[in-house]
């Protein structure tokens, strides 16, 4: 199988604080995975680095066939190669429609001469139509987004990612907070995106990772501790000292 | 569902239909063609108020949607009227020199009528030789170019500088600050080449136009001052109201989601930055033929607090909020600094306005950004029944900015 995200040997110290130890990880072009592990484990971090947000002392990132290391580009680059990232709280633009928010996040021109000028197409409307169709939301798209329920905002987040068509998804505790049938929509849509691309999923609720059927990552202090199927790793002695044992 | 520009921002054919409204009444009150209802210098004011208008826009543009607080663009308004400045005093200075040489036995010589210039305009800082920036104050295309290169230059590499470093929120306001303040320091100098202190003046009178009495000009240049306003904010909706406007709202709301969908921030703020210098600039250019003055004391920092103020009591984030801010507060800053505003006895003590407008002001921003942080915009909002969404969260908008209440008294 190849590898679409290849990070190996990358190490981050905040303060004298070892936040990411040695951590080595491979995701294939269409495949989900869950990143599980205690608070302070540095999944959040893990996706710092990805993202560009934050720059590691050691290590390297490489990203698709033609191995580019990301950690020479800005956000806003590696954004563009491909790199979708929603955070745990959900940030949309709450003081714009829905439309506005798919639209901003369509995978478009983004240089601000062109966006100036931009008019949207007839396609780009039906693209926005069929995003909010996917996501729930079709019959709110000229709601601001600031009305949305808590869980809606969450969808509208994972349907602008979905815009950007990405090709690696990096998603931060998508169910925080939301109800059970919220859930499921949830689970549908990661395991939907899952086929396109690759999904990484952080995730601390166990009950959600057990939905998702998927490989599972367990990070503890900065660094892999066990690799596999949810069942797998929950076997592990290992796992159960330092994350379920408590 | 397509709709057309027009169709999705009314504002923009109700705002250029009361501001031709406007123009034409005051055309037919004013002296120059009308009935002389109005007086010169009070048409002069009025079209002094268009100009600030439209940096207010500017002033909208780069806080109200693009969440900068830039406390520095009264530096590009100036300097715009520097650039336009440079040229009236030549050009007049020129004409009457030669008109006084003329009178002489022999015929003068092209330098010396270049060294006559020199004498006259920079005899005030003891000088006489053109200092370099004045290489092109001859000439009115370039001068006119300048109006617009100068500004906007100085935005793109301060902004440059700023923007890539990741300056935000209050820390950019001071840099602004500092830069504004910087610039009025160094014109002060005598040596700047600008005659310090004592500014560009004369600069009602239009060269080549000496015929044409200044009621007539004051009703040319509200006009052009009102056509430049109608542009501005024609451009400036034109800016916010497509995809472009989504973007800027973007990363004044959420800097870091807008860079995380790949849109890079750092070069949209520096679009935005330097189209509103620009805007400034022109802005500028338009307003101190009509003030007849200027000098570096026009670009201290307090101006541009000031052009902050006008836009937070009108309603920042909407552009007739912004034009209505700078407007209102200006004549009425006019009225009672004028000394027309009546004094007010309160018994024990007499408030002068003159003295107290400014506590005034203070106050009023104080309360505005308080319990009114819509501004004088909101109104319309109430009228239409307009109501934003309940959102739960921190305040939308750029950061607070802690520092604007006590600067405004000051």
């Amino acid at each position: 199988m190849s590898t679409l995200l290849e990070v190996s040997g990358v190490s981050v110290t905040f303060d004298g604080f070892r936040a990411i130890n040695n951590l080595s990880f491979e995701i294939g072009p269409a495949e989900l995975r869950a990143i599980i592990g205690p608070n302070g484990a540095g999944k959040t971090t893990f996706m710092d680095i990805v993202t560009g947000k934050t720059r590691p002392d050691a290590g390297q990132v490489l990203w698709g066939e033609r191995s580019i290391s990301l950690l020479k580009l800005s956000e806003s680059k590696i954004a563009r190669e491909g790199v979708g990232r929603k955070f745990q709280r959900p940030t949309v633009f709450e003081d714009q429609s829905v439309f506005d928010n798919l639209l901003m996040a369509l995978k478009k021109d983004r240089a601000p001469w062109r966006v100036l000028f931009y008019r949207e197409t007839a396609a780009d409307r039906t693209r926005v139509g069929e995003l909010a169709e996917e996501i729930g939301l079709a019959d709110q798209l000229q709601r601001k987004s600031g009305e949305l329920s808590h869980g809606q905002k969450q969808w509208l987040e994972i349907g602008m990612l979905l815009a950007q068509e990405p090709r690696l998804l990096l998603v931060d505790e998508p169910a925080a907070g939301m109800t059970l049938a919220e859930r499921e929509h949830t689970t549908e849509l990661l395991k939907e995106a899952a086929k396109t691309r690759a999904v990484v999923v952080v995730e601390h609720d166990m009950e959600f990772v057990r939905r998702l059927e998927c490989r599972v990552t367990v990070l503890h202090e900065g660094s892999v501790l066990a690799e596999g199927s949810l069942d797998f790793v929950t076997r592990n002695q290992q796992v159960i000292d330092v994350y379920l044992g408590r | 569902m397509r709709q057309s520009f027009i169709a999705k921002n009314p504002s923009v054919l109700i705002f250029l239909a009361l501001l031709g409204l406007f123009t034409l009444a005051v055309t037919i009150l004013g002296e120059g063609l009308g009935i002389g209802l109005i007086s010169t210098s009070f048409v002069k004011t009025l079209g002094k108020t268009l100009c600030l208008c439209l940096v207010a826009i500017a002033m909208d543009l780069v806080w109200g949607y693009a969440g900068i607080l830039s406390l520095g663009h009264f530096a590009f308004f100036g300097l715009g009227g520097y650039m336009i400045g440079m040229w009236l005093m030549y050009a007049r200075t020129e004409l009457i020199v030669v008109e006084s040489l003329a009178q002489a036995e022999i015929p003068p010589t092209p330098d010396e009528i270049r060294d006559a210039i020199g004498t006259q305009i920079f005899g005030v800082v003891g000088g006489s030789d053109f200092p370099l920036v004045w290489a092109f104050a001859h000439s009115l295309p370039l001068q006119l170019a300048l109006v617009v290169l100068v500004p906007g230059l100085l935005a793109l590499v301060f902004g440059w500088l700023a923007f890539r470093s990741r300056v935000t929120g209050v820390y950019l306001s001071i840099l602004t600050q500092a830069m504004t303040l910087a610039l009025a320091l160094y014109l002060f100098q005598n040596d700047s080449g600008l005659r310090g202190n004592n500014g560009l003046s004369g600069l009602q009178n239009i060269p080549g136009a000496g015929d044409v009495p200044q009621s007539l000009m004051s009703i040319r240049f509200f006009w052009a001052s009102a056509a430049a306003l109608a542009i501005g904010y024609v451009v400036a909706a034109f800016v916010v109201s497509g995809k472009f406007g989504s973007v800027i709202r973007g990363i004044r709301d959420d800097e870091a989601r807008v860079r995380f969908l790949g849109y890079s921030v750092e070069g949209y703020k520096l679009f935005v930055f330097t189209l509103t210098a620009v805007i400034a600039g022109i802005a500028g250019a338009l307003y101190y033929p009509q003030a007849g003055i200027i000098n570096p004391a026009e670009i201290a920092p307090i101006a541009s607090i000031y052009l902050a103020v006008w836009v937070a009591i009108g309603g920042r984030g909407r552009l007739y909020g912004a034009v209505i801010g700078a407007g209102f507060v200006s004549l009425l800053s006019t009225w009672f600094t004028g000394g027309q505003a009546p004094d007010l006895n309160v018994g024990f003590y007499t408030v002068k306005w003159v003295d107290w407008w400014q506590v005034l002001l203070g106050l009023s921003f104080v309360l505005v950004t308080l319990f009114a942080p819509k501004g004088i915009g909101g109104l319309f909002d109430l009228l239409t029944g307009r109501r934003g969404p309940d959102r739960h969260g921190a305040d939308l908008g750029p950061g607070a900015g802690s520092f604007r209440e006590k600067e405004a008294e000051q």
